[in-house]
């Protein structure tokens, strides 16, 4: 970097200079519909970013022109403050791993894991070396010899992920990488990618549609759909505090109830359900009096037979089906006129297990209800 | 080590558990090769018996020791130096005429004229005068035809006496005996078959290369294009192979004829004195075999590219690698069982290949395929035709071993 010119050593200098930018960028491949829509999204450095959404929302073409195996229709991707959508992939010194991990099978380990290095014309001794480190880092060590098909599903990923890090990139994109594995490996590899990515201080782009996987690991999550960014949030906020239905819907469970606002004071708003009753919600996504509503409510938010007048919302309802999950019962519910609603009742001496046909009194806060688009 | 019979497993009714196993695999087994049968006597019949029957061919000598028995007997006491003595002249005298009568002297006449040509004319004309020799017979045999006084003759037929003979393989391979009876190459002008040998290995190998060239890029296409242009190029590739062979050699005489289409457009832009000798030599064999093997590399590459998924590529070049480095060292390696099968076969139709050669080859064009034919057509020397057929298949065998080493049989994919 030149010390003379001011321009580009000043922007360097701003902390919140977004080190990946999609600068409006939208993603056709047959000319009449659009893949991704006018996205725009600043990842910052070292960030963990994962793009969440159902197959078909765009998530994974986004990462694609990122990677630059995919050019973007309009708009411009920049990467450290540099345009690259005329950067070609191999130049763009972005480690990436893919959903099939991809390793070489004429390879062995380490000759997968010197491939990045090979190709930089690195000298063999600083191959050497970074090639363990690499492989010490995801603890195989021992497996240099191996072929990949000699390898279990997650020493597989482990050496995907190495190799993708091996030639020491800034920036690494995973493209739901721990799709094929079993679930107790995935939950292994989540911590372990998650620990990496801390110690080593990258930035992360991961892609996936398994919402768990994206709320044990990212800093932030952007929930795709129809090729829009819903919402982009913390892990916290996306599941706390919903900005549309089909996030609250996408992320977690949630009981759903339809209706139509009646009144709106300030942050809450009285909603008339389909079935007559008349609820307190937070205003969330609301257009105003008169407008249609979808209201969300987390299954864990419902307190079971509240005392009367503790809460706004307090109704009966009638045990429809009881499914016992050891730490808790899920128990679906009639209440309101719906009857897919369900509680949580927690398995301890406090909350009484009930049975089918019981009537029960459920409650909920308007803090806990939010009231959202109409999906 | 074997279990103890009393803690082997038994099955409920008390029967060891192997037996019971065996018992009930055994007729599946039998259905299995009932349902196989009739391949397998196909096989037999059209494959198996007369590749033995052309080996036997190639070593098959009655001739002489069948119709000339008194002869060979008497030779056998011969030392093979100066003229045999009277006893042997008087033997063959006799089986002239045995075989005179019944019609036998010819099959020796063919027989002796592979080693020595003149020697038909020589054996008719003894044949036909055989009632009317007279003792000595030495003498009158030798007045009769003038071979009867060479030793060479009389050599040869001892040597080739014999039930088995080698002479159609040293044939096969320009090699003769020489005066003092050992095994020489034959002089340079005089060989035939070496020379043959070379230049269908050669051609065979530079038509695999070509094919190899232009195979490769159209497998690589059929693996990778959208399948609605795949599947139109597939049909593309295999129109070839519902055209007959014939149609389809005869159509690159039309093109390649020094009046043909090719020479008419060059003629047109350059000239009359630019048309080019394209067909009736190796030119000609090369270009039409190449288009007509082609299919064959194609297929087995394609089937191997089929199976490589497209993000090796993507991943090599994510990792830093140009297009040309990511092909060479990540899609190119994993491509190779498809290339050995693919240049294993086009190589292996080559070797044997006929009627191609036989039409555009003219003379330069010629492969060992139409040298059998000629062979079996027309000279009508089987044995030699039989040995230069099993010294083709034995180079075969040879190349499959070789790859087999190399490649291992195993990675060969050939669909």
């Amino acid at each position: 970097m030149s010390n003379s010119d001011d321009g580009p050593a000043a922007a360097a200098d701003v902390p919140n200079e977004a080190f990946v930018r999609f600068d409006s960028v939208q993603k056709s491949y047959d000319g009449e519909t659009l893949v991704v829509k006018d996205l725009n999204l600043d990842i910052a450095r070292g960030e963990f970013l994962t793009m969440l959404g159902p197959s078909g929302s765009g998530k994974t073409t986004c990462l694609m022109m990122l990677a630059g195996f995919e050019t973007a229709t309009h708009g411009e991707i920049l990467l450290d403050g540099t345009p690259i959508n005329n950067v070609p992939p191999h130049k763009r010194g972005i480690g990436m791993v893919f959903q099939n991990y991809a390793l070489f099978p004429h390879m062995t380990v380490t000759e997968n894991l010197a491939f990045p290095l090979e190709v930089r014309k690195t000298s063999r001794s600083e191959i050497d070396r970074k090639v363990k480190r690499a492989l010490d880092m995801v603890e195989m060590g021992e497996f240099g010899n191996r072929r990949p098909a000699q390898l279990s599903g997650g020493q597989q990923q482990r050496i995907a992920v190495a190799r993708a890090l091996v030639f020491e990139p800034d920036l690494v994109l995973m493209d739901e990488p721990l799709g094929a594995l079993d679930k107790q490996l995935r939950e292994q590899m989540q911590y372990e990618i998650k620990r990496i990515h801390d110690s080593l201080g990258i930035t992360v782009v991961y892609v996936t549609h398994d919402q768990t996987e994206a709320l044990t690991m990212s800093d932030r999550i952007a929930v795709f759909n129809d090729g829009v960014i819903q919402q982009l949030a913390t892990p916290e906020d996306l599941y706390e505090r919903p900005e549309s239905a089909f996030v609250a819907g996408f992320i977690g469970e949630n009981n759903r109830l339809r209706g139509v606002v009646t009144d709106i004071d300030g942050k809450h708003c009285s909603v008339q359900l389909e079935h007559g009753e008349t609820v307190r919600a937070q205003r969330i996504r609301v257009s105003g009096e008169g407008a249609e509503t979808m209201l969300s409510l987390r299954p864990e938010r419902v307190v079971i037979d509240p005392v009367e007048g503790s809460l706004p919302n307090i109704f009966d309802a009638r045990v429809e089906e009881l499914i016992y999950l050891g730490d808790h019962i899920r128990t679906r519910v009639a209440v309101c006129g719906v009857d897919d609603f369900i509680v949580k009742i927690p398995n301890a001496q406090a909350h009484p297990i009930k049975r089918r046909g019981e009537s029960l009194r459920v409650g909920w806060s308007a803090e806990d209800m939010r009231a959202l688009d109409p999906g | 080590m074997t279990p103890a019979p009393d803690t082997a497993m038994v099955t409920a009714d008390g029967l060891p558990l192997k037996l019971k196993l065996r018992q009930a695999e055994r007729r599946k087994k039998l259905t299995a090769f009932l349902l196989v049968t009739p391949l397998l006597l196909f096989i037999i019949v059209t494959f198996v018996v007369p590749i033995f029957d052309m080996m036997r061919r190639s070593i098959d000598n009655p001739e002489i020791g069948e119709v000339l028995p008194r002869t060979t007997e008497a030779l056998q006491a011969w030392d093979g130096r100066d003229l045999p003595p009277e006893s042997v002249y008087a033997a063959f005298a006799a089986d002239m005429v045995e075989g005179r009568e019944n019609r036998t002297t010819g099959r020796v006449a063919t027989r002796l004229n592979y080693e020595i040509s003149g020697m038909r004319s020589a054996v008719n004309s003894t044949a036909r005068r055989a009632a009317r020799l007279e003792a000595p017979f030495k003498e009158s045999l030798i007045e009769t035809h003038a071979r009867w006084g060479d030793p060479y003759t009389w050599q040869v037929i001892q040597r080739e006496s014999g039930r088995f003979t080698a002479s159609y393989y040293l044939s096969a391979l320009d090699l003769r005996y020489d005066e003092s009876g050992r095994i020489t190459l034959q002089p340079e002008e005089q060989r035939i078959y070496l020379p043959l040998a070379l230049r269908t290995f050669w051609l065979s190998g530079l038509v695999t290369v070509i094919t190899l060239i232009l195979g490769f890029p159209v497998a690589y296409m059929l693996a990778t294009l959208p399948l609605r242009y795949s599947n139109l190029l597939m049909i593309l590739v295999l129109l070839p192979f519902w055209t007959s062979l014939l149609v389809r050699t005869t159509s690159w005489i039309v093109i390649l004829q020094s009046q043909g289409v090719f020479n008419d457009i060059v003629a047109f832009f350059f000239g009359e004195g630019a048309r080019m000798q394209l067909m009736h030599n190796q030119i000609g064999t090369v270009i039409a075999m190449s288009h007509i093997l082609l299919p064959f590399m194609i297929l087995p590459l394609y089937s191997v590219m089929k199976t490589i998924p497209p993000g090796y590529m993507r991943a090599a070049r994510s990792l830093g690698a140009n297009p040309f480095t990511a092909f060479r060292r990540v899609y190119l390696p994993q491509t190779i069982p498809g290339i050995g099968a693919g240049a294993l076969l086009v190589f292996i139709l080559s070797i044997g290949y006929y009627i191609t050669p036989a039409l555009v080859g003219g003379r330069t064009g010629q492969l060992v395929g139409n040298l059998v034919a000629f062979h079996i057509q027309n000279s009508l020397n089987w044995g030699l035709a039989a040995a230069l057929g099993t010294l083709l298949l034995g180079s075969v065998v040879i190349l499959y071993f070789v790859y087999n080493r190399l490649i291992g049989i195993d990675n060969m994919k050939l669909g």
